[in-house]
């Protein structure tokens, strides 16, 4: 267990990183630890903890943008906007569940760290998208800012969207501003039986190539489907959630049932029972509670998704599910193996990358748990990261060994 | 082979380098054979500006490679020769970011002109980055497709551009900006390596990259391929014309808008003289006695759009709206655009030169910075017309000026720089979508001090050890790496390195 040094403002983070650069010491940075379980396990000697770093500093609904330091509680900043019938458009996961921790936990600067966008990811982008500026210490143990407040900005390159999903490697994120969007007063979610991988890809391809404006786009295998709430005892099917103002997702539910009428029966889940069920898709529930069984997160071309899935399930054992029409292949394996460099190769053929998002830390720290690099990519890649922290002193080898 | 910039500073030439001129054309006539490399000054014409032509320089040679390899091949070579290179698309950037060195290599990918591959079951297409941005969508048009981003050079400016200065247009609002319809490039560094970001994946295995390339105006690394997400077309487009007796009641209508939950295609203010323009040179219909007018564009299914129109209506009958016009037919809705989309030159009919600037704002700061921009006019003596992407605060004055007359072009600038102060004032930034390029270099440190700035030019080292991609552009200040890169540990304290200026 190593020495944690709560952190209030930004000074204070800079003088906890300048302090670690002058005794040669490492820093782990940490808001409510609910992510502690993402990426390699590393060990540092010190752990900054910015839970204190908290509060809306900024939020003006009429010019969607919310700033927040980075320390405040996710829960808080999406029951703020929700009042103002706003939300954060990325569907940020909840990792809990899947980690082995409770639902409704974590800051804004860890969901900004490890930028896992939800199922509107394919229709809204994900928090890269979102992120329009921040306020930061690098691991120089100096705080800077980047980007602003207003969504058109080239002045300067955007940092902001680069340190999204950085997992705290390269600065640490005080102050984070972010775009919110109104949330659509009602949605729908079209559920069409499909009989195999292959038909699967075709529905959702065929939904995502209509103007239906479909904002989630699922392939549910039997097994996971029955796991998934409003779909209980279902077969594999493909959920397509349609959101908006009633007179446009009526008229694109009858769109999009024409464009699937090759395919299998469909049914249709209302507002009430479409958004559980995509929140469920979202963290991953399916595969919550099975230990330390290992999971992949595939990022792929979306219209091999389902049959890749399949594919790793026969080499393997295990189950999975695709969201973002096919694109994102949730994997979980039937043991703790990860068995890496298999999901890999059978990934190789169609370019993506795969993160091993839940193991045992035995199985993180001995699989690479985020997509290798190549030669000169993984020379540029280590050069940004000095270029931020030249010490090495921010989340060493979280993401990659020896950055 | 001078070039007339004035009030510009550019970086002082390598005379080693202009020295060695011809035995520099002669290796990169190896490298790119037949007609590649235009060296003749007369033929070097045509590259000698970009969209700023205040600004002009020939470059030392002009080179037109056709495959990565070369590419690549003439990237190594000026490394290893410490040869200072210019990106350069189909130069209509509003900043001078294609605008030459006198020691430079411009590098011109204009026959990277291919689409590559149009993938519809994933929905993204691969095109070459010389390829035009309204290319892409005609490529795909028959299919019912496009690429969302619209910048009003669409024509002419090339999707390596658009990744250059990440590029928005009238319809980001709804669809985003170059950077979220972008999936991945191929980039070749200054070293002659060549790596790939992204691709037909959605996010980053690892650090995002991307995010860093798009946006930085040619300063990282020549892109040679990039992969751009389509769209299927909505079903119908229909627009709102709406003038109001103040920009305030405009403003309000905008924000009402938005915040009562509706994201618009497009939402597009232009003020009076910017309106008597455009209507005296389209001639589309549009109010003459209204101080700000509002286009406001709908999308989507046939009842969505109209539902929305009438909420958008009622919303501008409660803000003092005192016209009000719906397009009935698509050939209505063009004509609302047409004005728009030509007030540029509209407004470039009322005066020999003009100054176009981008600044962008929080959107309620709008009517304090239209007037403060009023008083300014009066102050330097020079009109100013106002276009501004009214739905995310991008806002572009035009100011109009004669290049012909003593001190114009010196009050026009001044005009500018003061404008775009007055944005970072309130809350904006300096520059929405047309890039830092020359044109706002010097305004940097009015946004960013002296760490956030040399942040950004570690960043840069990490791509560039050399500084020699499009130096003098974005950065006000030339440095040397290594540096940047030195850190002092003493005492807990960090020195900030002091940066030569030029």
């Amino acid at each position: 267990m190593s020495d944690i040094i709560a952190v209030r403002d930004e000074q204070e983070v800079a003088e906890a990183v300048r302090t670690a650069l002058g005794a040669g010491k490492t820093l782990e940075v940490r808001g409510h630890g609910s992510q502690q379980a993402l990426g390699r396990p590393s060990q540092t000697d010190l752990t900054l903890d910015l839970s204190a770093l908290s509060g809306v500093t900024l939020y003006e609904p009429e010019e969607l943008v919310l700033s927040a330091r980075a320390g405040t509680p996710r829960a808080d900043i999406e029951e703020m906007v929700a009042a103002r019938g706003q939300m954060l458009a990325f569907e940020p996961m909840d990792t809990g569940p899947l980690l082995g921790g409770t639902a409704g936990r974590g800051t804004l600067g860890g969901l900004f760290a490890v930028n896992l966008a939800g199922p509107r990811r394919i229709s809204h982008g994900a928090v890269r998208d979102h992120a329009l500026g921040i306020k930061a210490v690098s691991g120089r143990g100096e705080p800077f800012k980047s980007g602003g407040r207003v969504v058109k900005n080239v002045t300067g390159y955007d940092l902001p969207r680069l340190m999204a999903g950085a997992f705290g490697t390269l600065s640490i994120a005080t102050e984070i501003t972010l775009k919110v969007l109104p949330r659509p007063p009602m949605e729908e979610t079209v559920i069409a039986r499909v009989a195999s991988p292959g038909e699967a890809a075709a529905a959702l391809s065929a939904a995502m190539g209509s103007s239906c404006e479909v904002s989630g786009a699922a392939f549910l295998p039997e097994g996971v489907a029955g796991r998934l709430p409003g779909l209980s005892g279902a077969p594999a099917v493909v959920a397509l959630r349609m959101e908006g103002v009633a007179p446009s997702v009526t008229a694109r539910r009858a769109m999009l049932l024409k464009v699937l009428a090759g395919i299998g029966p469909a049914e249709v889940l209302e507002t009430e029972p479409s958004r559980p069920l995509w929140q469920a898709v979202r963290d991953v529930i399916p595969f919550a509670g099975s230990g330390e069984r290992a999971v992949w997160r595939l990022s792929t071309q979306p219209k091999v998704g389902p049959e890749l899935a399949a594919k790793l399930v026969q080499d393997l054992g295990g189950e999975a599910y695709c969201d973002w029409a096919g694109g994102l292949i949730w994997l979980c394996l039937p043991g703790e193996a990860s068995h890496a460099d298999t999901v890999r190769a059978a990934l190789a053929p169609y370019g993506g990358h795969a993160t091993l998002i839940r193991a045992s830390a035995a199985e993180r720290a001995r699989s690479a748990v985020f997509q290798p690099l190549d030669g000169a990519l993984a020379a540029l890649t280590k050069r940004v990261k000095e270029s931020f922290d030249p010490g090495l002193v921010l989340n060493p080898g979280r993401m990659h060994a020896g950055m | 082979m001078t070039g007339t910039t004035p009030g510009l500073r550019l970086p002082e030439a390598d005379s080693r380098v202009l020295a060695r001129r011809e035995e520099i054309i002669a290796a990169l006539r190896v490298i790119v054979p037949g007609e590649g490399v235009i060296a003749h000054e007369r033929e070097m014409r045509p590259y000698e500006s970009d969209g700023v032509t205040a600004y002009r320089q020939l470059p030392l040679v002009v080179v037109l490679p056709s495959t990565t390899e070369q590419v690549a091949a003439v990237l190594k070579y000026c490394h290893a020769n410490e040869i200072r290179v210019v990106p350069r698309g189909a130069g209509t950037s509003l900043s001078g970011g294609a605008l030459p060195l006198e020691d430079a290599v411009l590098i011109g990918m204009g026959k990277f002109n291919r689409v590559l591959e149009i993938d519809t079951a994933n929905r993204c297409a691969v095109v070459q980055p010389g390829v035009t941005n309204l290319g892409i969508s005609k490529a795909v048009d028959h299919l019912g497709f496009y690429y969302a981003p619209d910048p009003s050079s669409q024509i002419a400016c090339t999707i390596g551009g658009n990744v250059g200065e990440n590029s928005g247009g009238v319809h980001c609002l709804k669809y985003g900006l170059t950077t979220n319809n972008v999936l991945g490039v191929e980039l070749v560094l200054i070293t002659g390596e060549v790596v790939r970001l992204g691709g037909k994946h959605l996010d980053a295995g690892g650090l995002d990259l991307l995010s860093v390339v798009i946006g930085s105006e040619g300063l990282l690394g020549i892109v040679t391929e990039v992969t751009v997400r389509l769209l299927k077309k909505p079903d119908t487009a229909r627009a709102v014309l709406v003038g109001f007796p103040t920009s305030e009641d405009a403003g309000e209508c905008v924000a009402r808008i938005i915040g009562g939950g509706i994201i618009p295609a497009a939402i597009e203010m232009m003020d009076r003289d910017a309106i008597a323009a455009a209507e005296a040179f389209v001639n589309v219909g549009y109010p003459l006695d209204v101080e700000a007018l509002l286009i406001v564009e709908l999308d989507g299914p046939e009842a969505e759009c109209a539902h929305l129109l009438e909420e958008v209506t009622r919303v501008a009958e409660g803000c003092n709206s005192v016209t009000l016009r719906v397009s009935t037919s698509e050939a209505e809705r063009l004509g609302f655009w047409a004005g728009r989309k030509a007030a540029f030159p509209a407004v470039g009919r009322l005066s020999p030169d003009y100054l176009c600037m981008d600044g962008t704002i929080p959107r309620r700061q709008l009517p304090y910075v239209l007037s403060r921009m009023r008083e300014l006019s009066v102050q330097y003596g020079l009109r100013v017309a106002n276009v501004f992407h009214a739905g995310d605060g991008n806002l572009h004055p035009l100011i109009l000026y004669d290049a012909n007359a003593p001190g114009q072009l010196d009050a026009a600038e001044n005009f500018g720089a003061d404008i775009l102060r007055l944005c970072v004032e309130v809350g904006g930034v300096l520059t929405g979508e047309h890039g830092v390029g020359v044109e706002k270099r010097d305004l940097m440190p009015t946004m960013f001090n002296e760490v956030d700035l040399a942040q950004q030019l570690r960043l840069k080292c990490a791509f560039d050890d050399k500084s020699l991609m499009n130096p003098g552009k974005v950065f006000p200040t030339l440095h040397r790496c290594a540096e940047l890169g030195r850190m002092h540990v003493s005492g807990g304290a960090l020195p900030f390195p002091d940066l030569p200026r030029f």
